[in-house]
C-alpha cells in the first residue's frame, strides 16, 4: 500500500509540473496547445542524444535544453501565433484557431521525430539504482526528478506570486483588457509565457527521459494526462495544478496495483468528467469563466 | 428558389445514378480509389453536420469509425449483414448519446479535449476487455461482401446524408444549431434547449460515422484495436471539412475529393514524411483558408453591397 501511494505521489507530482506549462500557456496566453506532449518528448530526446552521444549528464541538459525551449516556444509564438491571435475576433475564436493550428504542428513535430528517430523506444540508464525512502525502495532517478519537481514548482510560485512580472502575468491571466488599461503589455507577456511554459515542459520531458521509456509517438499521452490535470485543477491555478496532478497519479498507481494497469486511462477520463460534472470551472476554478 | 432546389436534386439524382455504375467499370484500383473518396466524402459530411454550425471541434471521428468496424469483427460472422449493421449504429449512437450527455452541456474546450482522448480510451476498453474477457487480440472478418458492395451501401449512405443534411437544415433543429454557433447564451435565452439540439445532432452525426466504419470493415481481413482505432482517421477528416469549409454540407466534398486523392499520392511516394506534408497541408488551410474553399467561393460571388462578412463579436 504505501508502495503504491509512493508511486502515485512520485507519479503525481510529475504530472503536476508537466501541467504548469500547460496551464501558464492556456490560463495566460489562451493557446489551447495541443503539441505540447510533442515538445516533452523533443526534449527527452534532445536529453537522451546528450547523455548517450555526449555524456552529458541530464542534471546539465537542463541547464541547455530549458533554455533553449524557452527561445523556441518564444519563436513559436511570435511566427506562428501572432497572426492568429491578431485575427481572432474574440477569445473563443482564438481558441478554436489555436486548437487547429497547434494540433497541424502536432503532426509537423511528430512525423519529424519519427523521420529521424524511427518508431522505437528510447531509454538511457542514469541514476538507475534503489535507495530506501520512508521506509521503501525506490529508484533514485525518480526521487531525483521528484527533487527537481518540487524546486521547479517551488521558483515558479514564488516567480508568479512575489515578483513584479509575476503580478503582471496572473493580472492577464485574470483580465486581459483590463490588465491593458493599467499599463501591463499584453501580448510581451502573452509570448513570454508561452515561452516559459514550453520551458517548463522541457524541464518534464528531461526529467521523464530519466525514469520512462519513450518514443517519438508518445507525445499525445503526455498532452492529454496535462490537459486532463488543467482542467480539473482550474485554468491557469497552480494550486489546483498539484492537487489534480497528484490526484490522477494517486489513482492511477491504486487501480494499477489493485485492479488492472490497462484500465489507467479510463480512470484518467471518469476523474475528469466526475470533477467537470460536480464543478465545471475546475476543483479551484472561479465560478464564472 | 424552389426551380433551383428541383434542378439540383434533379443534377443530384443523375450523379447518383452514375456513380452507381463505377464498380460495372471493371478496375479493381479505381473501385479502391471510389471506395476512399465515398468514404472520407461521408465522414467530412457528418463531422461538418455537428461542427459546423456548432462550432464545436470533435476529434473523436476515429473513435465512432473503430466502434462500427469493431462490430462487424465481433458480430460479423454471426448475424445476418443488416442487423450487424444495425447493431452498429445503436452502439455508436449510444456511445454519443454518453459522451454528448456528459460533456456537450460543458464549455467547447472541454469537449475538445474530452473527444480528444476518447478514440484512446475506447481503444484501451476494447484492448482490456479482449485481453481479460474474451482471451483474444485481433480478429478476422469472414464475411461475404465485395469490394462493389461496400461502395453500393457507401454510395447509399452519402446519399442519406445529404438528404438528412438538407432537412436538418431546414428543421428547427438545424435553426437552433446555428443560433448555438452564433450565441449560446443569446440561443439559451431564446428558450432554445440547447442541450438536447446539440447531443441529438452529435449523435446522429457519429452514427453516420459509424455505419462507415463498420460498412469499411469488411475490408481488412483482420482487425485489431490498432487497425481499427488509428486515429489518422480523426486527422484526415477533419482537415477535409475544413478546407472544404465546415459551414456549408456541400462544402466537405470540395475538401474530401482532393485530399483524399492527395493523400493517396502522397502516402505512396512519401511513406517516410507523409505526417510531416500532413501537418503542413493542415497548417496551411488553418491559416490561409479559414472558411475552407466554400467561403472563398462565398467571397468571390458576394457583391459590394451584400457582401458576406465575418461576424465580429465583442
Amino acid at each position: 500500500m504505501t508502495n503504491a501511494i509512493l508511486t502515485g505521489l512520485m507519479l503525481g507530482g510529475m504530472y503536476a509540473l508537466i501541467a504548469m506549462g500547460l496551464t501558464l500557456q492556456y490560463g495566460v496566453a489562451r493557446i489551447m496547445n495541443l503539441s505540447y506532449g510533442e515538445f516533452l518528448i523533443a526534449a527527452a530526446f534532445a536529453s537522451h542524444w546528450l547523455f548517450t552521444g555526449w555524456a552529458v549528464s541530464p542534471f546539465v541538459g537542463l541547464v541547455l535544453i530549458v533554455p533553449a525551449a524557452f527561445l523556441l516556444n518564444f519563436a513559436i509564438y511570435k511566427l506562428l501565433l501572432t497572426p492568429l491571435v491578431r485575427r481572432a475576433p474574440n477569445r473563443d475564436a482564438l481558441e478554436v484557431d489555436s486548437i487547429l493550428a497547434t494540433f497541424g504542428l502536432t503532426f509537423v513535430i511528430q512525423g519529424s521525430m519519427v523521420a529521424l528517430f524511427g518508431g522505437a523506444y528510447y531509454s538511457y540508464s542514469f541514476l538507475a539504482f534503489p535507495v530506501q525512502f520512508l521506509g521503501e525502495t525506490v529508484a533514485a532517478n525518480r526521487l531525483a526528478a521528484l527533487g527537481i519537481t518540487i524546486l521547479l514548482g517551488l521558483a515558479l510560485y514564488l516567480a508568479l506570486t512575489r515578483t513584479r512580472a509575476g503580478t503582471a502575468v496572473r493580472a492577464v491571466a485574470v483580465d486581459p483588457f483590463a490588465a491593458q488599461l493599467v499599463a501591463i503589455n499584453v501580448s510581451q507577456a502573452s509570448a513570454l509565457t508561452f515561452a516559459l511554459g514550453g520551458a517548463l515542459v522541457a524541464a518534464a520531458g528531461v526529467l521523464v527521459s530519466t525514469f520512462l521509456t519513450f518514443s517519438a509517438s508518445s507525445g499525445v499521452v503526455f498532452t492529454m494526462k496535462a490537459l486532463i490535470v488543467v482542467v480539473m485543477g482550474g485554468v491557469g491555478n497552480m494550486l489546483g495544478c498539484l492537487v489534480a496532478g497528484l490526484a490522477l497519479g494517486l489513482s492511477e498507481a491504486l487501480v494499477a496495483s489493485y485492479v488492472d494497469p490497462g484500465l489507467t486511462l479510463a480512470v484518467n477520463f471518469a476523474l475528469f468528467l466526475a470533477v467537470l460534472l460536480v464543478k465545471p470551472a475546475g476543483l479551484f476554478g472561479r465560478a464564472t469563466r | 428558389m424552389n426551380a433551383r432546389t428541383a434542378g439540383f436534386g434533379v443534377v443530384a439524382l443523375a450523379a447518383l445514378v452514375l456513380l452507381a455504375f463505377v464498380p460495372r467499370l471493371g478496375n479493381a484500383y479505381y473501385l479502391a480509389l471510389a471506395i476512399s473518396l465515398l468514404q472520407y466524402t461521408v465522414l467530412a459530411t457528418a463531422w461538418s453536420m455537428f461542427s459546423g454550425p456548432t462550432r464545436y471541434v470533435s476529434l473523436a471521428t476515429t473513435a465512432f469509425f473503430g466502434v462500427g468496424a469493431y462490430t462487424v469483427a465481433v458480430l460479423g460472422e454471426i448475424l445476418p449483414w443488416p442487423l450487424v449493421l444495425l447493431i452498429a449504429a445503436a452502439l455508436g449512437a449510444f456511445v454519443a448519446a454518453i459522451v454528448g450527455l456528459s460533456t456537450l452541456r460543458l464549455s467547447g474546450v472541454y469537449f475538445v479535449i474530452f473527444t480528444f482522448g476518447l478514440t484512446e480510451l475506447i481503444r484501451q476498453l476494447v484492448v482490456w476487455f479482449e485481453v481479460n474477457k474474451s482471451r483474444v487480440l485481433g480478429r478476422y472478418v469472414f464475411v461475404d461482401i465485395t469490394q462493389a458492395d461496400i461502395y453500393w451501401q457507401l454510395l447509399a449512405l452519402t446519399a442519406a446524408v445529404f438528404l438528412l443534411g438538407w432537412l436538418i437544415a431546414r428543421s428547427r433543429l438545424g435553426f437552433a444549431l446555428r443560433v448555438i454557433g452564433e450565441d449560446e447564451t443569446v440561443a439559451k435565452h431564446c428558450g432554445i434547449n440547447t442541450t438536447f439540439a446539440k447531443v441529438a445532432l452529435f449523435t446522429i452525426s457519429a452514427t453516420v460515422m459509424t455505419l462507415v466504419g463498420a460498412i469499411m470493415a469488411p475490408r481488412w481481413t483482420y482487425i485489431e484495436p490498432s487497425i481499427a482505432f488509428n486515429s489518422m482517421i480523426s486527422f484526415q477528416v477533419l482537415i477535409m471539412a475544413l478546407l472544404g469549409g465546415a459551414h456549408r454540407l456541400w462544402g466537405p466534398v470540395l475538401g474530401a475529393v482532393p485530399l483524399t486523392l492527395l493523400f493517396e499520392l502522397l502516402s505512396a511516394r512519401f511513406p517516410n514524411t507523409f505526417t510531416i506534408i500532413l501537418g503542413c497541408i493542415f497548417l496551411l488551410i488553418v491559416y490561409m483558408l479559414p472558411r475552407g474553399v466554400a467561403g472563398l467561393f462565398e467571397k468571390l460571388a458576394a457583391t459590394p453591397d451584400g457582401k458576406t462578412t465575418r461576424r465580429v463579436a465583442a
